[in-house]
């Protein structure tokens, strides 16, 4: 019966900066748009780093499209950034300012509840105008179809919706990608992890500790030997009373080497570095977890079919080269163009042609060969293949190697390796890139930290028992299809609310009785889910996201 | 679409709210008045009807000049238009017919003749459920009782409803009839917005009513005894046919059962505890006693 369907122009999944710049640029095109978010409020759901970056060369900024954002929204904005390399006691800090400020408008610390939040507001109020409007707690669970073709959205809450363009904003885990079968949760060579601790400071502290004015912040990142060889890093940015400090691994490093992401967060969080930051006093306000797309793998080439348009996480729009991570900026453009296509499709009269044209802005913009370098296409064959990799590690750890290092160092190459794009876009994924070269350097050329650190970590089960869960009793949202060992074992340890020998998570390691012997199997109980879709890659589950409203509800995201 | 929503105001009975003497009788004047609670599923009935239809929600209720507040709270809750309170000394002491007959009355005088009138089932300190069907009585309108679900028909005039019938069986009726109507709603009632239009209509009430809210004074319109033009010997203590020939205070639980302590470091203790429970979790034994 579709006479009594309820129809919009624009129906826009998702509430995050993608959602939002899409939303509001059709709303100020009059486009009658309506925003569907499953959270409980915008940005209940959705975590980041976080720094939003403005670009230069970029065709939308979200100050563009929000006047105001950075004063009602944002925290602080990024005046330092530094990196340092690690190794023993020794901290080798490099200056990040040049690649900082490269193409840079502009770059601010966000915590995505306030953020998403003061977004869906200006949204809500922008879109109401045309005729539609932004709903929170509504899950849309899949793409509506009519003789094969997408027409419109299905939801949990609501009857079906038809549109004459659905925009997936619905991050990383996005049901609608996977529904049109653009996007799939196999491979764990294709995501990042990322795990946070949002840590309680007053103003004046952060100004004190980091010797900075109160419009001012910092952005740290951290590689090196303290994360026990799985390739990836760590990261601090100042908010306006708290920081975000947290670590972000590629996922199949995690899951290949046995990791416990929260283990190697409590590792930055007390490494000795940080302890002229952080002190006995540390109070944890939230732990949090998701899912980030490598871009350079995932980001899609032709993110649109039928009436539908992938944009931000859903389309794997969020680049991590290196110091570089940059996902909410392009979510933002991404969205607005997909908004100015349709626009433009709707005024030839050919409303279904938004995807083409959004593709062609895309390309046309530089967005996509942002996302997805050819430098890095070009190299990565030679530079990730298992031999090479294995020579270039031994090279950089061997005394030739350190002496290459040091004298590179003093030349400023290194620092200047570290600040240049075009070095950042090739930069392979191995293990000598994230940490054997910063480890080689710290050694060779670091200096020697004095402080000792006193900070207590809250453990995993209070981490969990301090979020906030709205649990959907009776429907489990995730389904383990195979619960050997062999085939979702890896989610006991790589989901970041589970891990071995601890019974509170999601996943547990159980032992049965079977066929007159023991078997290893996992054991599934959601509650303490983050949905940041971990186990989705790394285990066999049937993987969904639960009700709208329902689940975890994160305060700062 | 014009409804009206009925409520009353009545002691808190909640744990920690509600105060009893010595004698197990009510102190009223330490027990806080709040709305009625099943009043709340004739309110979202009521918000059902106007986010689906538009229109207007009025809330009436007859009290003292206390109850401002609990019409205050229905405004909110129902994100009511306006509010109206039948207050009079005369009033007072009123039974369910003498209130029925008052309510009506005040239906009876707002400018516009509403299309719906809804009321809550039963109300915590009376608990005779006869005011709806009594006020409708006097209305001469058809009633429709213990009301789950509902759905107007603007262009026929039509209500139609799903109404919970209590037995050996439940069973569910679908009943319509023609409007104006009075309808108590069931305390399973469940308001249903499938249609995102609705929500959206929903959330522009929630931020419309929020200033009105705080103002609901300027939105409410009290009548006496007078301009209602009621005789007082059919409302009020004069007008209630209902003789109270006694009231027994409800009497205490007739013994309290023992107690034994056992802490979780307790392990003799603990085992005691599960060979206690041990027979009942294989449903092999029933429980003794009450």
């Amino acid at each position: 019966m579709t006479d009594d369907r309820e129809h919009y122009e624009a129906v826009v999944v998702g509430a995050g900066p993608g959602g939002a710049a899409a939303a509001a640029t059709l709303a100020n095109n009059d486009v009658e748009t309506l925003v569907l978010e499953r959270g409980t409020e915008a940005g209940s759901k959705n975590v980041s780093g976080g720094l939003i970056y403005a670009e230069e060369s970029a065709p939308y900024t979200v100050d563009d499209l929000f006047p105001g954002f950075r004063e009602a929204a944002s925290e602080r904005p990024v005046t330092e950034n530094y990196i340092h390399a690690l190794a023993d006691d020794k901290v080798r800090t490099l200056d990040l300012g040049d690649i900082h400020h490269h193409d840079t408008e502009w770059a601010d610390a966000v915590l995505r509840r306030r953020m998403d939040s003061w977004l869906a507001e200006r949204v809500h109020e922008m879109t109401r105008e045309t005729g539609g409007g932004l709903l929170t707690d509504v899950r849309v669970n899949g793409l509506l179809r009519e003789d094969g073709h997408i027409v419109g959205v299905t939801c949990d809450e609501l009857d079906p919706i038809g549109a004459d363009m659905v925009v997936a904003a619905d991050g990383v885990n996005s049901e609608l990608a996977r529904d049109a079968g653009m996007m799939d949760w196999e491979e764990p060579e294709e995501w990042f992890q990322g795990v946070k601790a949002v840590v309680q400071m007053t103003p004046e502290e952060v100004d004190e500790r980091f010797d900075i004015d109160d419009d001012e912040g910092e952005a740290h990142l951290f590689s090196g030997d303290l994360f026990e060889g799985v390739r990836g890093g760590g990261f601090l940015y100042t908010n306006r009373d708290s920081l975000s400090i947290g670590t972000v691994f590629h996922l199949d490093s995690i899951a290949a080497q046995q990791a416990e992401p929260h283990e190697l967060l409590d590792n930055l969080l007390t490494h000795p570095l940080l302890a002229r930051w952080i002190d006995a006093d540390y109070h944890e306000r939230e732990y949090s977890a998701k899912l980030v797309p490598d871009s350079k793998k995932v980001a899609h080439p032709s993110p649109h079919k039928d009436r539908l348009v992938l944009v931000g996480d859903a389309a794997g729009q969020m680049q991590a080269q290196g110091p570089i991570i940059k996902g909410m900026n392009h979510a933002v453009t991404a969205g607005a163009l997909a908004a100015e296509a349709f626009v433009e499709a709707k005024s030839r009269g050919k409303p279904g042609k938004a995807g083409s044209i959004y593709e062609k802005k895309l390309k046309n913009s530089g967005t996509m060969s942002k996302l997805r370098p050819t430098s890095y296409r070009a190299t990565a064959p030679v530079s990730e293949n298992g031999v090479v990799a294995g020579v270039t590690d031994a090279l950089a750890r061997s005394p030739l190697g350190s002496v290459g290092l040091t004298v590179a160092d003093k030349l400023g190459l290194v620092e200047w390796g570290f600040n240049s794009p075009l070095v950042l876009k090739t930069l392979p994924d191995i293990r000598t890139a994230y940490a054997t070269v910063p480890e080689v350097l710290a050694k060779a050329t670091g200096e020697v930290i004095t402080e000792t650190s006193e900070v207590q970590p809250p453990d995993l089960a209070e981490r969990i028992g301090d979020l906030t869960y709205d649990t959907d009793v009776g429907n489990p949202h995730i389904e383990v299809q195979d619960n050997s060992w062999e085939a979702s074992g890896t989610a006991v340890t790589a989901c970041p609310v589970s891990a071995l020998d601890f019974g509170g998570g999601c996943y547990r390691e159980e032992t049965v009785k079977a066929n007159g012997g023991e078997e290893r199997v996992v054991s599934l109980d959601t509650q303490p889910c983050v949905e940041c879709g971990t186990c989705a890659v790394v285990a066999d589950t049937h993987w969904e996201h639960p009700h709208g409203g329902k689940g975890v509800e994160y305060r700062e995201g | 679409m014009r409804s009206v929503v009925l409520t009353k105001g009545v002691p808190d009975f909640r744990e920690g709210a509600v105060s009893f003497d010595e004698d197990g009788h009510l102190e009223r004047g330490k027990t806080p008045t709040v709305m009625n609670p099943n009043d709340e599923f004739a309110l979202k009935a009521a918000l059902q009807t106007k986010v689906r239809h538009g229109g207007n929600v009025s809330v009436m209720s007859m009290g003292p000049p206390g109850y401002k507040e609990v019409l205050q709270e229905a405004m909110e809750s129902v994100y009511a238009d306006d509010l109206y309170l039948l207050s009079d000394r005369e009033m007072a002491a009123a039974d369910t017919w003498a209130t029925g007959m008052t309510l009506a009355t005040g239906i009876e005088k707002m400018e516009e003749r509403p299309d719906v009138v809804f009321a809550g089932f039963k109300t915590a300190d009376g608990e005779t459920g006869h005011t709806g069907p009594q006020t409708d009585w006097c209305l001469d309108w058809p009633i429709v009782t213990h009301v789950i679900s509902l759905d107007i028909d603007e262009e026929e005039g039509i209500l139609r409803a799903k109404r919970l019938v209590e037995g050996e069986f439940d069973e569910i009726e679908t009943v319509e009839a023609p409007l104006p109507c009075f309808v108590v709603t069931d305390p399973e009632f469940e308001p249903t917005y499938r249609k995102a239009a609705h929500r959206l209509t929903w959330k522009d009430l929630r931020e419309e009513t929020q200033d009105r809210a705080e103002n609901f004074e300027d939105h409410l319109t009290v009548w006496n005894q007078e301009e209602l033009n009621l005789d007082p010997d059919y409302i009020g203590l004069d007008g209630s046919p209902t003789i109270v020939s006694s009231v027994d205070p409800i009497p205490k639980a007739p013994s309290e059962r023992d107690a034994t302590m056992v802490t979780p470091d307790d392990e003799e203790g603990m085992a005691e505890v599960f060979e206690e429970i041990a027979p009942f979790t294989t449903g092999a034994a029933e429980a003794e006693g009450d």
